[in-house]
């Protein structure tokens, strides 16, 4: 008997440190693993207040440690929906439109706090808002503007540097035509809707969304982001000055600015457009649709004749340029050496892409000295074209020659040898 | 005035003397012996090599920042430089070309038995030397497709056993394809391969003085059983003039193809740039790398390029070693060798089409 309980004893012994074990192990995985039944519970609800732990775990603001109550205020760790949501609590429920640019500034707008989340963050946003058209009629009561959620989205914000942000520049044209294109919603402002589909068409669109290059302008590189405001007809220059410095530079000294200043007309969008900009040619100096002087200019007056020798200057250099590309490829195809000439190619075009640039002083002065320099270029490899031709020419006879002596001498030989083996 | 020079150096040094085993010496007459002058071709080619060579040193200079830029100056402005650079390149694989086809030869007409074995073996080595030539001469102009070929070259290189990785470092001399590659492929080219090739083109020469031209043993078995058959012509100066015929004829293709097929320079080596689809090696390389395309990546538990660079190394040993896997006795030895002949033949020309159109 005594034998049989001892055995009894060791077994419950056995039980119970199984147990303690069990608990102990279940402890350790469940420290650190934050009670948070805002999601719990959202994460089971439809519609707009669904918010699922997977999305909010994309959201930059979750991955620094805030969590639901930092915005909404509220006890995330309790499951009692009154305690939960309990206003003494400080829980605030859904954030009304009009306060959230106030409820993101409250950090956004604190130097001190986001320091030590990115020091390389900016911290007027709130300030620049409140001057952008959106932020005005914000503040006059409008609530079909935009405020931070509209462009940033909410609960899975994700930082600009993200290619899923909606605020990537690659995506930022498409966020703003969501308001900004449909004519619906945009009825009572009686502004354009058909930005986007402009900018679709635009060599800016072509170079940030195809050809992949980040510093090509979106909506808001001229328009501002926090601060967004139409350029205004005089300063639309300076925004394009921001990267076309020299074009501008030229303008600026250039017998238009006064003009167009005088008149009211927005500098670069009269001969270029805005949001539909395309490739610039040479026949925008032409008087074919593309052209775009004779819009102003009466045909036969002085600018028009500018125009016109402009024009030609340009013209001929581009000819020349295909002339010794022309010369070049057929003197490289017969095995010619003229990759020096092939280099200096890019000059000539450097030089027409640099008279290109002048053309924005409209002085032909100015245009002719850039002709001349890549024209001086263009008829050198011309000319080393031509060259490495008659060169392969030489060559030929000079094989010819050497083909004949060497079939003489083989002839030669052969008639000796049989000679001195008959 | 010649006839008084060459009075006035017999006097002195007794040229009749000198030249007096090349008059004795023969060369054995019958419907193959034209496969004899490919060993003459291609050491009149060699020659070639380090005459022009000799010229583009005057002007080349190795080194990342020069080497490029001093091929263009020798193919645009150093006069009838770009018939030397043509001449020197189209030479090379002329001198490729002539080395293998006088290897088969030498297969075929069973030159290589007892007791040549010893010339056999310095013609292989050789010929690898050739090859050695050939891929260290190909990245000197320092152009974008050397490069990335010394890249891929000096890669499998690599996957030797043991001793790859060293071999690698060795040969780049560093981890990667850089100027200092090229110094030391230009090393090999100008100094170190063509004092080893004068050695063994020297030893070469003298095992063929010394043994004569060897005769195909059916030939000979001819000419035993009925010695009237036998026909022999003087090597000097019956077989030279016609050997200098050849010649002739080699030199003016040379100059055929450097007229009306320039070498071309292409594009500076850019060790940032991506390297150009379809990249392949010469010519005389492609058998070898298509054989390796094809080898899966893994056989059983060995690394695929392992074991095809170990396959081609074993080969080449083999073939280096095949005089001595020739039995004295006539018969099944020889129709085995002359087996795998054929099919190193085929299968080196067919690998070769195959690697040239495959993408």
């Amino acid at each position: 008997m005594a034998i049989l309980r001892n055995k009894l004893r060791r077994s419950v012994a056995a039980r119970f440190a199984w147990l303690a074990g069990f608990l102990a192990l279940a402890a350790c995985l469940g420290y650190g693993q934050a009670v948070n039944s805002c999601l719990d519970c959202h994460s089971a609800q439809d519609g707009r207040l669904q918010v699922t732990p997977e999305k909010f775990s994309q959201d930059i603001h979750a991955q620094k440690g805030l969590a639901c109550t930092s915005c909404h205020g509220g006890d995330s760790s309790s499951y009692d929906p009154d305690q939960a949501m309990s206003r003494k609590a400080g829980w605030k429920g859904k954030v009304d439109r009009k306060q959230i640019p106030q409820l993101c500034g409250f950090c956004h707008s604190n130097p001190a706090l986001m320091r030590t989340y990115d020091p390389s963050l900016r911290t007027d946003q709130l300030d620049q808002y409140h001057t952008s058209i959106h932020g005005k009629r914000l503040a006059a009561g409008d609530t079909k503007v935009a405020v931070c959620i509209d462009c940033h989205s909410v609960h899975d914000i994700r930082p600009p540097s993200d290619p899923r942000s909606t605020v990537n520049p690659v995506n930022v044209a498409k966020t703003c035509s969501r308001c900004h294109s449909d004519a619906a919603y945009m009825k009572s402002y009686g502004i354009p809707t058909d930005q986007f589909a402009k900018y679709s068409t635009s060599v800016h669109h072509d170079a940030l969304a195809v050809r992949g290059d980040l510093s090509a302008p979106t909506c808001t590189t001229c328009h501002g982001n926090h601060g967004a405001v139409p350029p205004g007809v005089d300063k639309v220059q300076n925004v394009c000055a921001n990267c076309h410095v020299f074009q501008a530079q030229m303008y600026d000294k250039s017998s238009h600015f006064k003009a167009f200043q005088d008149k009211g007309l927005p500098g670069c969008v009269v001969c270029h457009s805005n949001h539909g900009i395309h490739h610039p040619s040479d026949a925008m100096l032409g008087t074919g649709p593309a052209g775009v002087c004779m819009r102003c200019h009466a045909p036969g007056d002085h600018c028009d004749r500018a125009r016109v020798a402009i024009l030609g200057n340009l013209t001929e250099l581009n000819q020349s340029i295909d002339s010794a590309d022309q010369s070049l490829r057929l003197a490289e195809s017969a095995g010619m050496e003229v990759s020096e000439a092939r280099l200096s190619q890019d000059q000539a075009r450097d030089a027409l892409t640099k008279a290109r640039v002048t053309i924005h002083s409209f002085q032909i002065a100015l245009v002719d000295q850039d002709i001349q320099a890549g024209m001086k270029i263009a008829a050198a490899n011309l000319k080393a074209g031509k060259n490495a031709m008659v060169e392969r020419n030489h060559r030929r006879i000079g094989l010819g020659i050497c083909l004949i002596s060497i079939a003489i001498m083989l002839v030669g030989l052969w008639l000796y040898i049989r000679n001195l083996e008959s | 005035m010649f006839a008084a020079l060459i009075r006035w150096l017999d006097e002195r040094l007794d040229l009749d003397g000198l030249i007096a085993p090349f008059r004795h010496k023969t060369v054995p007459t019958h419907r193959l012996s034209y496969w004899y002058f490919f060993g003459g071709i291609t050491l009149f080619l060699f020659i070639i090599q380090v005459l022009t060579g000799i010229l583009l040193l005057l002007y080349y200079r190795p080194g990342a920042n020069e080497a490029f830029e001093s091929v263009q100056y020798i193919m645009t402005r150093v006069q009838f430089g770009w018939l030397i650079r043509s001449i020197h390149s189209w030479s090379a694989n002329l001198m490729i070309f002539t080395a293998f086809v006088h290897m088969f030869s030498v297969l075929f007409l069973k030159a290589y038995r007892k007791p040549r074995e010893l010339t056999w073996v310095t013609g292989m080595i050789l010929l690898l030397l050739v090859m050695g030539f050939g891929f260290s001469g190909y990245l000197l102009p320092w152009n974008k497709l050397a490069f990335f070929a010394t890249t891929v070259g000096t890669q499998m290189a690599g996957q030797v056993p043991f001793i790859g990785q060293p071999l690698m470092i060795f040969l780049r001399g560093g981890p990667q394809v850089t100027g200092a590659t090229l110094t030391r492929f230009f090393g090999f080219h100008v100094a170190v391969l063509p004092l080893i090739a004068v050695v063994l083109i020297a030893i070469h020469l003298f095992l063929v003085q010394r043994q004569g031209m060897s005769v195909p043993p059916k030939t000979e078995a001819a000419w035993t059983a009925n010695p009237a058959l036998r026909r022999e012509m003087k090597f000097f100066p019956n077989f030279l003039l016609r050997e200098l015929m050849a010649w002739y004829v080699a030199i003016g293709a040379l100059g055929a193809l450097a007229a009306l097929f320039p070498w071309n320079l292409a594009v500076k080596a850019d060790p940032f740039a991506s390297a150009p689809a379809g990249i392949k090696p010469e010519w005389y390389f492609l058998f070898m790398y298509q054989t390796l395309k094809l080898i899966p990546s893994k056989v059983w538990i060995v690394d695929g390029e392992v074991l095809g660079i170990l396959g081609c190394g074993l080969a080449g040993l083999f073939w280096l070693l095949l005089p001595f896997f020739e039995s004295d006795k006539a018969g099944r030895t020889r129709a085995w060798i002359t087996g795998i002949s054929i099919f190193a033949l085929v299968y080196m020309i067919g690998m070769s089409v195959y690697g040239y159109i495959a993408k």
